[in-house]
Formats: structure tokens, sequence, C-alpha cells
């Protein structure tokens, strides 16, 4: 065998194979840019007619013009016509007069930033976040802010999971990493190494709040006091909580699986007579879920199928009715009464 | 058979006469077969980091999970890795055939990333990815004795630097080009997967055809004019590979990984979590610019002695990271430090390793002292965590430091046969 029929043999597969991965590039490049020209899969307005009804503000993910943009629908008509923004936002959380928008800026490298917009679209605030977007939240006032993101991505960094959860105030101080927090659990300050905070709900105090902890594989329900800088533990299994509007329940979501392998539902606590009710939802719930009204539920789920969709469901807080689809191609929906 | 990349010609012309020591021009040049590895290395290393550095990404995005169970799973493949590290060094001495051990391992890796491209689940991914840690955990210590193989005794040291230099640049395009494909298709993660694909093909196919294999016990027999030594485990109770394993196990309970000084410098120095990633840049453009400097002193001044003083440079990275003044000079000396022990350490290992080992266990002595750091390191990065967190940052940060401190003489004490002098000791 000589080396030069090696060469030769080298030379034509790494052509092959590197120019198949070109090509292969170049159509991906192609057909992203004919899908995000092509006409939005639903109807869409531009007319922002809904600012002053109660409205839905959530991130369109219809494929097409649009996608990943921050859209707004009528709470009365969710299924009409959505009017869009011009704000991209892989997490959005409004009020009726700021918006929270995390976002994923790709680039070498890839960062990740939250902002803070008023109701005439400009930004307030903005600052980097340290991983990939998870949670945010505001207070209902829109003074208080919380975002939460996974740190983690680092092709090199395999120190595991973790999450950075930061309340701060719009145009104010931080409170800082949620971490820093004393944690109580059952009545124990808890140091452990591996403890994570995320996914906060805001009382109507600007002070009160709830979130969830974990720690070796458990997760709590607790109750925060930012003026004490205290987290307390009410119950465990439960995770993203979110406070009804009249104050008196928390919806989270509760992992029927492992720890490695969770399968969460959604549960409802009643905070006075600590009375907890799971909801008929037999699929996976991965989101933060929010409360249309005192009585109905709102949360995301992703799209069999179709990758970067999901649609926005809705059930009774009671568990007297099935899960009924609400908006589709919708991701990340808050409702803005006021 | 050799087949050089840069001067195929001149190897021709110029057969090697068995059993005649090379010209002491030929001793200072790295052997061709050592780069064609680097290059393999650097191909697969492409492959590798440009999946991981966007499968956070795609996990979050596209599979719609948070990230909880890929960091549990994450730290277990590390646990198989080290196991079948063992195993794949065992193949290759037993066999006599590290290349087609090697060759194996960079295989399941490519054929794992055709999976890749079909994985629509969590758990279909996270196959993939154990596949993908089985293959570079049979193959780096059947590599790294080819690569000593392939070296002359007196430049062992500089060739592992240049190996590790090129897998070294492999780790930093990976992710770039990762990065840059996303940049222009925010979907086009499936292109990011033909990519790697295509990477880790024409890794394992250069390897196939332009690394020639070797047979160290096979050809010792024919040089020593002995019967072909058998494998025997009985070789690896060598008194001097012993004192090695210890040494790399002791230093690496006191190695606490890059990301958790990153974390200091940074809650220290306040700077945007965002320009986190460029730490990581920073030392691995440290690790690439030092290995083969570094590689070639080993080689004259002597390669334990390298060693220990790479340490004695992590050292004085975690005092750089713990002393309260502040500023970028600090973070970069930091970064330069870190990539200088890298540097001195990584390739040097499996040099001090093949020297430790006879030629019949080679693959598996240098399996043994790779899978002395990598478990130690493991202990050691659950252990600081732990730290962190009773005691405080600083404080932690210095509770190794002085534990590295200690430990720095005393493995030199274990060390003192290979210490004592610079050349083959």
């Amino acid at each position: 065998m000589t080396s030069r029929r090696q060469w030769l043999a080298l030379a034509i597969v790494s052509v092959l194979l590197l120019g198949g991965a070109v090509a292969y590039g170049a159509t991906a490049y192609a057909r992203y840019q004919a899908r995000s020209a092509a006409p939005s899969d639903v109807r869409t307005t531009n007319a922002l007619t809904t600012t002053s009804e109660p409205h839905i503000v959530f991130r369109n993910t219809a494929q097409g013009q649009g996608y990943g943009k921050v859209a707004t629908v009528p709470v009365e008509a969710p299924s009409a016509a959505r009017a869009l923004t011009d704000q991209a936002c892989d997490r959005v959380y409004a009020t009726g007069e700021v918006l929270s928008c995390l976002r994923i800026q790709r680039g070498v490298p890839t960062t990740f930033r939250a902002s803070v917009f008023d109701r005439a679209g400009a930004e307030v605030e903005s600052w980097p976040l340290p991983g990939i977007p998870s949670r945010t939240r505001m207070s209902q006032d829109g003074s208080l802010v919380a975002t939460t993101s996974f740190v983690t991505g680092h092709s090199y960094a395999t120190t595991g999971f973790s999450t950075e959860t930061v309340v701060s105030q719009i145009g104010g101080e931080s409170f800082g990493n949620l971490e820093d927090f004393a944690l109580w659990i059952d009545g124990e300050h808890l140091t452990a190494a591996d403890r994570n905070i995320w996914g906060v709900t805001f009382a109507a105090d600007d002070n009160t709040f709830y979130a969830t902890a974990a720690s070796g594989g458990r997760t709590w329900l607790v109750n925060g006091n930012l003026a004490e800088r205290t987290l307390t533990a009410i119950t465990n299994n439960a995770e993203c909580p979110s406070l009804s509007p009249d104050g008196s329940r928390v919806a989270y979501k509760k992992n029927s699986g492992t720890p490695d392998n969770p399968h969460w539902g959604i549960a409802v606590l009643n905070l006075t007579t600590e009375e907890e009710v799971v909801l008929p939802e037999v699929k996976n719930v991965d989101d933060q879920v929010e409360w249309l009204d005192d009585s109905t539920l709102l949360y995301g789920l992703a799209r069999e199928g179709a990758v970067g969709d999901s649609d926005v469901w809705s059930i009774a807080s009671d568990g007297a009715t099935e899960p009924s689809l609400f908006i589709e191609h919708a991701w990340s929906p808050s409702v803005v009464t006021k | 058979m050799y087949i050089s990349l840069s001067d195929a010609k001149s190897a021709q012309n110029t057969p090697e006469t068995p059993g005649k020591r090379p010209t002491q021009s030929a001793t200072t040049r790295v052997s061709s077969v050592v780069i064609a590895l680097g290059i393999v290395s650097m191909f697969t290393d492409i492959s590798t980091e440009s999946v991981s550095a966007i499968l956070p990404l795609y996990i979050t995005g596209v599979i719609g999970l948070s990230t909880v169970a890929y960091g549990v799973i994450d730290g277990l493949y590390q646990g198989i890795s080290a196991v079948v590290r063992i195993a794949g060094g065992y193949a290759a001495d037993r066999g006599d055939q590290p290349k087609w051990v090697a060759f194996f391992g960079y295989g399941v890796s490519a054929v794992a990333r055709i999976g890749l491209l079909f994985a629509s689940g969590f758990a279909a991914l996270s196959a993939v990815v154990a596949v993908d840690r089985l293959g570079k955990g049979v193959r780096t210590a059947p590599r790294d004795a080819l690569i000593t193989a392939s070296s002359e005794p007196d430049n062992l040291a500089r060739s592992f630097g240049v190996h590790r230099m090129l897998d070294t640049v492999g780790a930093a395009i990976g992710p770039l080009l990762a990065f840059a494909i996303l940049f222009f298709i925010p979907d086009g993660y499936s292109t990011i997967f033909v990519v790697s694909l295509a990477f880790a093909i024409l890794g394992v196919i250069i390897l196939g055809i332009v690394v020639p294999n070797k047979h160290p016990r096979a050809e010792r027999a024919t040089a020593t004019a002995e019967p072909k030594a058998r494998f025997r485990w009985r070789d690896l109770n060598d008194r001097r590979l012993r004192r090695l394993l210890l040494t790399a196990g002791l230093l690496g309970l006191v190695t606490v990984g890059d990301g958790f000084i990153y974390l200091v410098l940074q809650s220290k120095s306040g700077f945007a979590a965002e320009y986190f990633p460029l730490l990581y840049v920073g030392t691995n453009v440290a690790f690439l610019a030092l290995a083969i400097p570094l590689g070639r002193f080993a080689d004259r001044f002597g390669r334990a002695r390298v060693f220990i003083l790479g340490h004695v440079a992590l050292l004085a990275a975690y005092v750089c990271a713990a002393v309260p003044a502040t500023g970028w000079q600090l973070t970069l000396v930091c970064l330069l430090l870190l990539g200088a022990f890298y540097a001195a350490t990584d390739g040097i290992l499996a040099a001090l390793a093949s020297q430790a080992t006879p030629v019949e266990t080679l693959a598996s002595g240098i399996a043994a002292a790779q899978t002395a750091v990598a478990v130690s390191r493991l202990i050691a990065s659950v252990g600081f965590g732990l730290l962190w967190f009773s005691l405080g940052r600083d404080a932690a940060m210095i509770v190794v430091a002085c534990g590295l401190a200690v430990l720095i003489p005393v493995t030199a004490f274990i060390m003192r046969d290979f210490l004592r002098s610079a050349r083959h000791a």
C-alpha cells in the first residue's frame, strides 16, 4: 500500500465529509431563512388594542414571522388574533406597568440577559444572567422582579446542575442570590452544599414571597421574607410555586417520579387549611403555573413532535375539570388585569 | 512504516534500520505519528466539545426539560469512564494492538454521534452521551501508549506536549464553532450534530489510515532477542508505578475543578457573569501555549520535577484566587498559572507512567495513573463543594491551599527516586 494512495483516499474522504457538513448547514440556513420569512401559522395583528382591557402576555411560538416574540391576546378571547410586539424573549412576565424579559443572546460566546421594559416598550433596566433563563416573576405593583437561571452549560464545567435566583427592586437595590438567605427546614438551619432556590412568586405586600428550595434530591415550598432575608419550609415536594390573586392558595409542580427522572403534576395548597388538591393533569408539566383568576390555572406544555413549539393549557384550580387547550403555539403566559 | 505529515517523502527515502539508534536530529523531532494522533484528538475534541457546549441549551430549549437530571447523570458517567479506562488499557496490552483498541474507542464515540441525529427524548440523549463517554474511556490509555511507543524516550514529554496542545486547540474550536452555527441558524442543532459527526468520522479515518499500529511487546521481543513477554498483572505492582499512583492520587485530592476557582475569582472581582466562559478560554490558551515548551523543559530538567512544579503553580493559583486584592491583572495571572499547571501535569503524567511501567503493561500503567487522577479529582470536587458551604468561600480556598502546600513536599518525598536525576528518572 503506497502512502500516496492513502493520502488521496484521506483527501477525498475529508472533502466529502466536510463538504457534506457544509452543504447540510447551508440548506439548514436557507430553510431557516425561508421559515422565518414565511407568514405566521396563526392570525396576528400589529395593533396593540389589548393593553387597556385584561389581557395575556406570552411568548409566541407559532412558526413563521414573529416566532419568539412577545404577543398579547384579550383574556376574553384567547384564540383571537394575537398582537405581536418587537421584543424577543425566551421567558416573559408582565404586570400592568412593566414587563420582565429573559433572553438568550446567540453569539460567540452565547450570553444571557434580563431586561425590564415599561409600558411603551422602552428598556428601563438590563443586566446579564449567569446562565440559561428559566423563570421570571414580578410583584403585582411591578416594583420587584425575580429571575431564575440555570448555571451550567460551560463545556468544561461539570460541577452539576445549579440555579441562581435573584430578587431585585426595579430601579433600586438587589436583594442578591436567594441562596444567601437563611434556609429553615423543620426548625433547623440548612447549610448543605447543594442547596438551590428557584421559582419565586410574590405576595401583595412586596416583602413576602414563596419559592422552591432543594437539597439532597428533596424539594420544599418555602415562605420567604425579603426584610429578614429568611426562607422557611412550609411543605415538601413542591416546585415553582404560584400564589393565587387572592393570596389564599399556592399552586405548584409535584413530582411523582424520582429526582433523576421526574414526572411533575400540578397541585394546589390552601395556605390556611393546609389542604392539598392534586389536579387531573397526567402530562409532565415543567413550568411555573400562572393564575388566570382565583379559580383557573394556566401553564405551558411542549407540543409533541414539534421542536421549539408549545401550547398554553388551562385547568380548574379545584380539580373539578380536565385540562383544556387555552392558547395554541404559546409559552410563558402572564395575566394582566389592570 | 512511518508516514510523516510534514515530510512524507524524506521519511520514505530514509527507512530506519531496525536496531540502529536514530541520529541526534531525529531524536529532537517529534514523530509524525504523534502529530497525526494529535490531529485525530483535535478533530474528536471539536466534535465532542461543539455538542457539549450547546447540550444544556438543547435540553432546555428543544427537549423542554430543566437541566436537573443532566448534572446528576454527568457525575455518574465520569465514574463509568474511569472503570472503562482500565479495561481499555488492559485490552491494548493483552492483544498488543493499541491502535485498534484506540480505534474502537474513537469509533464508538463516532457511532454515538449518529445516535444524536435521531435522539429525541432525554433518555435517548443521555444514552448517547453515555456511549460517547465509554468510547473516550476506552481510547485514552491505548492512544497514550501509542504516543509512547512512537516517541524516543528522550523527548517523550515533548511528544505528549505536542499531542495535548493539538487536543486543546480542538477543545477551544468546538464551542466557538457550535455558537457560530447557532448565531446564523438559531434552531440549528441538527446542523451542529451533523458537523460534529463529520469531524468525528474524519478523526477515526485519519487514525485508521494514517497512524501505523505498534506492537510494543513484539517489538521489544525483536529488539532484545528474547521471547515475547506475556502480559502479567504482577508488572503493574511495580514499586515505582505504585509511588506514582499514590502521588497522583494524593495530589488529585487537593485539585479542585477550575469552575470553583473561576467562581472565587468572579465573586471577588465582581466582573459580569457573561464573561465567565472567557475564563475557560484564557486557561486553555495558556495550556496550549505552554504544553510544548514545558514538555521540552521536562525532558531536559526531569519530568517528575516538572510534575511537582506544576502543582506549585496550582498552589500559586489558589493563593492568587484567595488573596483579598482584586483586578483583571490578578485574574490573568491566575489563569496563566492554571494553564501552566495543566501543561506541566496532564501529558507529563502519561510520560511518567510510561517510564514507570514495563512495555508489556504500558497502556494499563498509563490507564491506572489517569484513573487515580480522575477518581481523586471527583472526590476533591465533591469535598470542596461541602467545604465551600460549611466554611465559606475564602476559608475553603485556604484549607485546600494548605492541604496542597503540605502534600507537595510529601509527594516529593514519595517520588524521591524519580526526582534524583533529570534524565530517565
